[in-house]
């Protein structure tokens, strides 16, 4: 039972629950850092790594902090995790760094972490909470993976650098810039509405059968 | 003097932090539901960006640059301050519109436009009156953009919108076309 | 769900208790994560400009840090923070080739950083490598990104100064063919390099009296570690 509870924690993060596309959480770095796939990437385990390491504290200690000062205490916590992050990244790979410029500082205000720790990792036991924070980073990751892919491809005819179309093909800017960011989130969120609706249909469908052959 | 004009202006329009830096996302998609909300919001969050631009650049240059790696955990620190004093001070002149503002208010907190601000003016190395003007120029920019915005979703509210297009998908295609539209600002920028 | 028992409201001094405690557990992590990367983020800076400095003077195998004090160009082992830096290249035996010159200025988005290769015999600028900039994707980017444009900068007379011409003008050897689309960009780097010459070439000795090569440098990234 418990092993189900946990897998489920972390599995709702991918999809139903997913903090981009779902929630609309975390837009911030969504769009910034999006212009390409190994940004998106790299912005995306960066988020991970403080996400799933603030759940972790925030939830063994909740017991322990006041509810007063809990916001504080999480951003505490939180804005220690990104300075972490900060520095192993300009150490191990400053290119990449470079190109997250402020975003990487910025992590501390993604709404994303900060709702997790008051929602879900203040309230839960350490395994189900660090659970829900890796179902939720892994999302995070999907989403940035997605909204970036498409933009390099379109704005740049390349992914990771590799460039996919001949001399011939005319980039489309615009999807680099910031409109593209928002044209291509709004589109694709329009397909994840869109296919959210359907799977309710077919499963609404299934329940009616069901019902019916009783 | 040109300087410092384009400080405001460029930060005002140019580089607009919501359209063209991507800050302040959360509440722009988040609360741009009610034209009088946003503008309330919009008034809060300026107030906070521009104590929170001096306060910010006071500190890192006094104190931070002997300790770089500290400036993160104490802008963050100043800001819940910010937040925690004006919240304070709506509530003693004006506990309706406390009450109005609800959850936005310590929302601020994490509205990355905020911190945003201290971070660039550090990258960018104004000095006090420069980032002063930022300051106010990012917050002026993030509350016109927010207010428009807002006029616009309330117009959505009440057009005919395809199904699966309403709420988040339509709001980011309008914000893309208002992303397109303040592009064209940036012939303000000549050499 | 396990929330904690809600008793009597804690005191003041175990609020205040909790956030010392949190923001002194938090700075030491962030010390400790500090001075644990700080020679990895050292030795990587020193490796991109030294590579900067090859790359834009061909030849160049050596490189130390010159600074102006008391009218002359001095060597010293570490600029001060704030003091503006020049660098000379030599060749593996130690002959002047030239200095690279690290400059800065406002381009159409944003600061660009930069270094030049310039050779003072021939009053030439024989390179130039784009440190840092934040220019339009696809337009402005394209100031490191074409090829052509870098290029142009092997080989640039810089008496009088250069001039950026519309693409495809150029006759004299002080001119740089400028970027379509991206003429601000273009025109920022050439104003960027007249500037810092301007700046430097009071400054410089006669050409055949540079400071020499001083205090050998441990040829590669070897030496102890």
């Amino acid at each position: 039972m418990k092993e189900n509870l946990s897998r489920e924690e972390f599995l709702k993060g991918i999809w139903r629950d997913n903090p981009v596309f779902a929630q609309v959480l975390g837009m911030c770095p969504m769009l910034a850092v999006t212009n390409s796939a190994i940004n998106a990437v790299a912005m995306g385990m960066a988020t991970f790594f403080v996400l799933v390491g603030s759940s972790f504290l925030v939830s063994t200690f909740r017991n322990v902090i006041p509810k007063q000062v809990r916001i504080s205490c999480f951003i505490i916590i939180i804005a220690t995790f990104v300075t972490i992050a900060d520095y192993t990244l300009l150490a191990l790979v400053p290119k990449v760094h470079k190109e997250l410029g402020a975003f990487i500082p910025l992590i501390v205000a993604n709404c994303l972490i900060l709702g997790r720790q008051e929602a879900f990792a203040s309230r839960y036991p350490t395994k189900l909470a660090v659970m829900d924070a890796l179902g939720m980073a892994t999302g995070f990751v999907v989403a940035l993976f997605s909204l970036g892919a498409v933009r390099e491809i379109l704005g740049d005819g390349a992914l990771f650098g590799i460039k996919l179309f001949g001399e011939n093909f005319e980039p489309w800017i615009i999807m680099i810039l910031p409109p593209g960011g928002f044209l291509t989130l709004g589109v694709i969120l329009l397909f994840f509405n869109w296919f959210q609706q359907k799977k309710d249909e077919f499963l609404a469908d299934v329940a009616d059968a069901e019902r019916g052959s009783r | 003097m040109e300087n410092f004009a384009w400080v405001f202006i460029s930060a005002l329009l140019v580089n607009n932090f919501v359209l063209t830096y991507f800050l302040g996302l959360c509440p722009f998609l988040g609360v741009s539901g009610s034209l009088e909300t946003s503008a309330r919001l919009g008034l809060a969050t300026t107030f906070v960006m521009l104590v929170t631009a001096v306060c910010a650049w006071v500190l890192n240059t006094y104190i931070l640059i002997y300790a770089p790696y500290l400036r993160l955990i104490c802008f963050i620190v100043v800001i819940a301050s910010t937040v925690q004093f004006i919240e304070m001070l709506i509530k003693k002149l004006s506990p309706a519109l406390f009450r109005a503002m609800g959850i936005f208010l310590p929302l601020i907190t994490t509205n990355c436009a905020v911190l945003g601000v201290a971070l660039l003016n550090v990258q960018q190395q104004h000095n006090l009156l420069q980032s002063a003007l930022y300051g106010f120029g990012a917050s002026a920019g993030f509350a016109l953009v927010l207010i428009m915005f807002s006029a616009m979703r309330e117009r959505l509210a009440t057009a005919d919108v395809p199904l699966h297009f309403r709420g988040a998908p339509i709001a980011l295609i309008t914000a893309g076309l208002m992303a397109l539209a303040f592009m064209g600002f940036t012939g303000l920028a000549n050499s | 769900m396990n929330a904690p028992a809600a008793t009597a409201s804690p005191s003041s001094l175990r609020l205040v208790m909790t956030l010392a405690i949190a923001g002194l557990l938090s700075g030491i992590a962030i010390i400790g994560i500090y001075e644990s990367t700080l020679p990895t983020i050292t030795a990587n800076k020193a490796r991109e400009l030294r590579e900067a400095v090859f790359k834009v003077l061909p030849g160049v195998t050596q490189m130390q840090a010159l600074v102006y004090r008391d009218d002359a160009l001095v060597v010293v082992p570490e600029p001060d923070k704030d003091e503006p830096v020049v660098y000379g290249g030599y060749d593996d035996a130690g002959q002047f080739i030239g200095y690279a010159v690290p400059a800065a200025g406002p381009g159409f988005q944003d600061t660009i950083a930069l270094l030049y290769g310039y050779q003072p015999a021939e009053q030439r600028v024989v390179g130039m490598e784009v440190l840092e900039s934040r220019e339009t994707p696809g337009l402005g980017d394209k100031i490191y990104k074409d090829m052509d444009f870098v290029g142009e900068f092997k080989a640039l007379t810089i008496e009088p100064e250069i001039v950026a011409v519309k693409k495809g003008t150029k006759t004299a050897d002080n001119q740089v063919d400028a970027i379509t689309g991206a003429t601000i960009s273009a025109k920022a780097v050439v104003r960027i390099i007249n500037e810092a010459h301007a700046e430097w070439s009071d400054r410089y000795p006669a050409p055949g009296s540079e400071p020499g090569l001083e205090a050998s440098e441990p040829a590669d990234t070897g030496g102890e570690q």
